[in-house]
């Protein structure tokens, strides 16, 4: 019988082959990451900490993501105070239509780019939206694939929130 | 304890005013729906990933239509990047990829960007594929995104 060793060799040799990282789980403290916005500030995760993070990956060209936009943008304001950061991670493949799209429907959260390098720290981006949910702690407490059900998203936000 | 009292006509207002946020959002950004592709011309990722095991795929032209990033981090072996098909500057990629092709050669386009009936390259590619007089062209379906119905499949993966 194979021992634990052998198993963890084993299976970091078979991640190296398959080249492609697996999604980042639950529990796992969320990677530090520090990029300007749009506006030239640079946005660090760790700067976040005793805050609860909303990080959402998304694009223009996502139609889920131009839906979940809004809803973050009104989380943000309605419960900044409270302590939620939502951050948005562009994938788009390059910044002026990101620039054309916030002018015409503004946030009010910090955008930074995003990249391969960028999604591979967060096991890979390889569908939209994409969003994770951050503790004040730094840990990863759930992730959303997909069209995400927002209103128990928001749940799990002052869920977050009020455990402060 | 300050208790707000509830306002019935704000948050009507404010409801109303996040639809339509929502609308005027899709409606500028609307995409011709991966749905218009003909079911004939489908075909399954468990075909594909298949065809790329026993190398029958090398036959096969085919592209990735959607966004680099995503083709970056993950996409099929020997697929190349001709995207993305939401945009006039990514069709004319894919048209100067396949100018010198015979009509009758087979092409396979894929995505993966996000869920299948939300995607704006597909229809747009597949489209232009026929325009140009392509007659075997088939589009994999992708229902959830690449990395749920692909690289967590198992199913071979390179990266950029």
């Amino acid at each position: 019988m194979m021992n634990v060793r052998s198993r963890i060799l084993i299976a970091a040799l078979l991640s190296l082959l398959c080249g492609v990282s697996s999604a980042m789980k639950v529990g796992d403290v969320a990677p530090d990451f520090t990029r300007a916005d749009l506006q030239g500030k640079q946005v660090r995760l760790a700067d976040q900490r005793g805050k609860v993070v909303l990080l959402n990956f998304w694009a223009t060209w996502c139609a889920p993501c131009r839906e979940e936009m809004p809803v973050f943008s009104k989380w943000q304001k309605d419960l900044q105070a409270k302590g939620l950061k939502v951050i948005g991670v562009s994938m788009d493949d390059d910044a002026t239509e990101v620039k054309r799209f916030l002018t015409q429907y503004p946030v009010s959260y910090p955008i930074v780019m995003g990249d391969a390098k960028f999604a591979e720290q967060f096991g890979g981006v390889l569908g939209l939206p994409l969003s994770y949910l951050i503790d004040a702690q730094g840990l990863v407490i759930a992730r959303f694939q997909g069209e995400a059900d927002l209103p128990k998203m928001e749940a799990r936000v002052k869920e977050l929130l009020s455990a402060r | 304890m300050m208790h707000t009292r509830f306002q019935p006509q704000r948050f009507i207002a404010s409801f109303l005013s996040t639809c339509m946020m929502l609308v005027a959002a899709n409606l500028a950004l609307a995409a011709k729906p991966a749905a218009s592709i003909p079911a004939d011309k489908l075909v399954q990722p468990a075909e594909v990933a298949a065809q790329v095991k026993n190398g029958s795929a090398a036959k096969t032209l085919m592209l990735q239509v959607g966004f680099k990033t995503m083709f970056d981090q993950a996409h099929i072996p020997g697929s190349e990047y001709a995207g993305p098909g939401n945009t006039g500057a990514g069709l004319q990629v894919l048209r100067d990829r396949v100018a010198k092709l015979p009509k009758n050669s087979p092409i396979l386009i894929y995505c993966g960007c996000c869920p299948w009936t939300r995607c704006p390259n597909m229809a747009a590619a597949y489209d232009a594929l026929v325009e140009l007089g392509f007659t075997h062209i088939k589009a994999m379906i992708i229902n959830d995104d690449f990395g749920t119905d692909w690289v967590d499949k198992g199913y071979p993966t390179a990266k950029q």
